[in-house]
């Protein structure tokens, strides 16, 4: 029998792309699928996907979650499951687009929904916390259901399929988003599962990465010690993981976070000022396990911004550039030109350096 | 009963009469007097029976008309009862006492390390090349916080519990003033200095002349508490409290009195000439919460600014026993597996007792994870490391650091003939007395060993880049980067790895 994704390792090439509007102005999907398009080679359409932020001003303050089923029983098993743990405000099949290239697709939700205020209370954890132990026991316990969205007016789109395909699947033109994300996929292995594309997301964070991280199981095992479960083996989860416990759980800045899984060399910490130098070396030393080597580009999407951030060797390309109030991310300058072909300012970052974007406070 | 006792040497002294100059080389440097001068015969004459097969008289033989090679007059074959076996009877038979050994466990029992075969980049990802990029090494051992805290301005608070920092993953394992040579300490301590690392003193106290070398020193308190004083707690990096070593396990260090003289008896805080048997346990130590008090304890006598290790030796319930000294506030755990080495122990201790540290060290590292508190502790191991490859698999295994002793004391000219509780160590380092400590010169020892530890220094950083990994870190308890061969389902369940071709 051919193993699941999620039970050995699938290293995959990749190419990733980004446009954001510092200004909160929403755009639709079209020009994010457009990007994508010449950077066809960097994938081998066996897993596309997009995020969009933004997209679900009308249900702001509730959590949305996206699920796979792969049939009716399961997603009756897991709507019971979610029923007992939350308040589920309003339950839809995504809307989809029958196209040739997409197929054998599973069946899609998304669930508006909310933690009991009394629940949270008792168990003493915020709603953030709560919505991921929900997400980790689904996506562990649930057999055939998987939550590959759980943020705030944000939602990730994903299939097995090549990316523009995948975008035109989920009629990403009719949503609107302050900014997007988008990845396709060019794995090792080919099982084919819709949950192993990629952007990978848990709640507000979400990652496109393309790459393949030597320090994987270092990583893997360090983060399972905090409530974290790795099920599908790839980089770009135990990344976002990372991501979600140095931001959200020990509450580190952007900036920290990227001084420790792309932490810079010792003897660049020993020529900084010394301010900087103490805080460098106290990052690097309490989070050894959570710098991430090997080549890896990603791009991680958050409420209200983005930031780019390559290996501090630089093995994958990543370019950016802007236009206006946009700022775009890409693996190459092709897709950039593909969203805006007057982009200025373009910029290869360093290996290593953050590139922190922000929507402008209140505009998003 | 004539010749009950008697066996032929297991050694036999091969001497080429037609290349034998008579310088008498052999003669003077063998202390065990197995080379012997007859005038009237004008030739060299040997007594096998003493020979320890240490190889000193073959290296310094000017001619190469020695060689010591082994007596295949022995007793019938026997796959049960091999010739070791039945001498040790016999020795008993006539002796009635504990039979000693020294050095590690000889005996062909699995080495895991063996085993265990290391990953490298191919297409997917690069290797990476340490003769272009930079390729990091460094590591802090120590308790690291779970929590950030800032100040009211929100700046991270950068302190942090003391750490020990060091140039890479590997430092000398305790070897105690008394049974080793002032000048292998000297050696020790030096070439622990100039690569960044650390020496450890052993049970027998720091020697006056060595305080200066204390930023590289970790100093031991062991059962016996010898040479234990506040100067000597001040003078460490860190502090060792041994509970246990790998080649003892369960009981205390032995030194006999032949080695006890004027200035390891001062350094030790003991009258010259006696033995230093250490306790089996540490007296004030019961059980964990008496440990706890003495990490304390050391810790508040030294002003919380050293960190204190608790080394234990690889027993079976070693992932509890683990589990409980990272919640007594100990900063790191040092665990000795059952191979490590020694300068003299009861030998069927020694051959029986513990268990392997590959082994100990994966279901430690995997029960702290499993409890989430192997960020309270570093983990380092030894008993026996030895090589950068044994480094490097122990790293992907979790360790943060190694011990090594034996391949220290092997580059300072060890020949590991095992007879250490002898006193009469021809090399220099496992004696005391002058004629023969003086044989081992501490400006050559420590750059020998300066030596061994930037060779392995530069193989780890080549296995690193092979996996496309720049800085340990990243390697520490990434145990993809390893494949069993030959090992059954237990076995790599234990380790924590799948099969090679998995």
């Amino acid at each position: 029998m051919r193993a699941l994704e999620g039970q050995f390792r699938n290293p995959s090439g990749c190419a990733i792309s980004a446009v954001i509007s510092k200004s909160g102005e929403r755009m639709s999907g079209e020009k994010i699928i457009e990007s994508m398009k010449p950077m066809h080679e960097r994938s081998n359409g066996l897993g596309g996907g997009f995020a969009g932020y933004g997209i679900y001003p009308e249900y702001k303050e509730l959590f949305a979650l996206h699920l796979f089923f792969s049939d009716k029983a399961v997603r009756h098993e897991c709507e019971t499951y979610l029923r007992g743990e939350l308040e589920l405000v309003k339950a839809e099949v995504i809307p989809t687009r029958t196209i040739p290239a997409i197929t054998d697709e599973p069946l899609i939700w998304r669930y508006f929904v909310t933690p009991l205020r009394s629940v949270l209370n008792s168990m003493q954890v915020d709603e953030n916390e709560y919505i991921a132990r929900v997400v980790m026991h689904i996506n562990t316990s649930i057999k055939g259901a998987y939550v590959f969205s759980s943020g705030k007016n944000m939602g990730v789109f994903k299939a097995v399929g090549f990316p523009e395909d995948v975008g035109e699947f989920y009629r990403l033109e009719e949503y609107g988003a302050y900014s997007w994300t988008a990845h396709g996929r060019y794995p090792t292995n080919t099982p084919g599962w819709w949950g192993g594309a990629h952007p990978f997301a848990l709640l507000d964070w979400t990652v496109v990465h393309n790459g393949e991280i030597s320090s994987y199981d270092a990583n893997r095992r360090c983060i399972e010690m905090y409530g974290y479960t790795c099920t599908l083996q790839t980089d770009t989860e135990v990344i976002t993981y990372i991501a979600d416990y140095l931001l959200r759980k020990q509450g580190l800045t952007l900036e920290e976070t990227a001084g420790v899984i792309a932490a810079p060399f010792w003897s660049t910490i020993e020529a900084k000022p010394e301010a900087q130098r103490r805080e460098l070396t106290y990052l690097r030393t309490v989070f050894p396990s959570l710098l991430i080597t090997g080549p890896f580009s990603i791009i991680l999407g958050f409420r209200g911004g983005l930031m780019a951030l390559n290996d501090r060797l630089k093995l994958r390309s990543m370019v950016t550039a802007e236009k206006g109030d946009r700022v775009f991310i890409a693996s190459e300058e092709a897709a950039i030109r593909a969203m805006e072909p007057d982009a200025e300012n373009l910029y290869a970052p360093a290996g290593g350096e953050p590139v922190i974007v922000r929507v402008k406070e209140g505009c998003c | 009963m004539p010749g009950i006792d008697y066996f032929y040497p297991e050694f036999e002294v091969v001497r080429r009469d037609e290349r034998c100059i008579r310088c008498r080389v052999c003669e003077r440097q063998c202390a065990n007097e197995v080379h012997r001068y007859d005038a009237e015969r004008d030739m060299l004459i040997s007594d096998e029976a003493k020979c320890v097969n240490c190889q000193r008289c073959v290296s310094l033989c000017p001619t190469r008309a020695l060689k010591i090679v082994r007596s295949d007059c022995r007793l019938r074959e026997n796959a049960n009862w091999d010739g070791d076996t039945i001498r040790e009877v016999y020795k008993q038979a006539a002796s009635g006492g504990v039979l000693l050994s020294s050095m590690g466990n000889p005996k062909p029992l699995p080495v895991y390390w063996d085993k265990l075969l290391i990953n490298a980049s191919q297409v997917t990802n690069p290797s990476i090349d340490p003769l272009r990029e930079p390729m990091e090494t460094k590591v802090f051992l120590g308790k690291k916080p779970d929590r950030m805290t800032r100040d009211a301005e929100g700046r991270l608070k950068t302190d942090l519990t003391p750490q020990l920092e060091l140039s890479m993953p590997v430092m000398f394992s305790a070897m105690s003033y008394g049974s080793i040579s002032y000048n292998a300490h000297a050696s020790l301590a030096r070439a622990a200095t100039e690569m960044g690392v650390c020496y450890n003193t052993g049970e027998g106290g720091l020697h006056e002349d060595f305080y200066r070398y204390g930023p590289h020193t970790i100093v031991q308190v062991a059962s016996g508490r010898f040479g234990v004083h506040e100067d000597y707690l001040e003078a460490g990096a860190a502090i060792e409290i041994k509970m246990g070593q790998g080649a003892k396990p369960g009981i205390g260090g032995h030194l006999p009195g032949a080695k006890v003289g004027p200035d390891v008896s001062r350094t030790r805080m003991i009258p010259e000439g006696s033995d230093a048997i250490s306790p089996a346990p540490h007296h004030d130590i019961y059980s964990i919460e008496d440990l706890r008090q003495l990490v304390w304890s050391l810790k508040e006598a030294t002003g919380h600014r050293k960190p204190v290790i608790v080394k234990v030796a690889a027993v079976h319930n070693i992932a509890a026993i683990a589990s409980g000294i990272a919640r007594s506030g100990a900063d790191i755990i040092a665990i000795d597996g059952f191979r490590g080495g020694t300068g003299a122990a009861p030998t069927r201790i020694r051959d029986h007792v513990g268990i392997p540290i590959e082994l100990a060290l994966s279901s430690v590292d995997q029960r702290l994870r499993d409890e989430g508190i192997r960020n309270n502790v570093s983990l380092v191991v030894g008993g026996s490391i030895r090589s950068s490859a044994d480094v490097v698999k122990a790293v992907a295994l979790g360790a943060d650091a190694c011990y090594i002793a034996t391949a220290a004391v092997l580059a300072l000219g060890c020949h590991l003939c095992r007879t250490c509780q002898s006193g009469k160590c021809n090399w220099g380092i496992a004696t005391q007395r002058p004629d023969l400590t003086k044989r081992l010169n501490p400006e050559i020892g420590s750059q020998r060993l300066v030596n061994l530890l930037t060779a392995w220094k530069r193989e780890i950083m080549e296995l690193m880049g092979g996996m496309g990994i720049n800085s340990i870190e990243a390697l520490r308890g990434n145990r993809l980067m390893l494949r069993g061969v030959g090992l059954n389902e237990t076995e790599l369940r234990i380790l924590g790895i799948s099969h090679a071709g998995e």
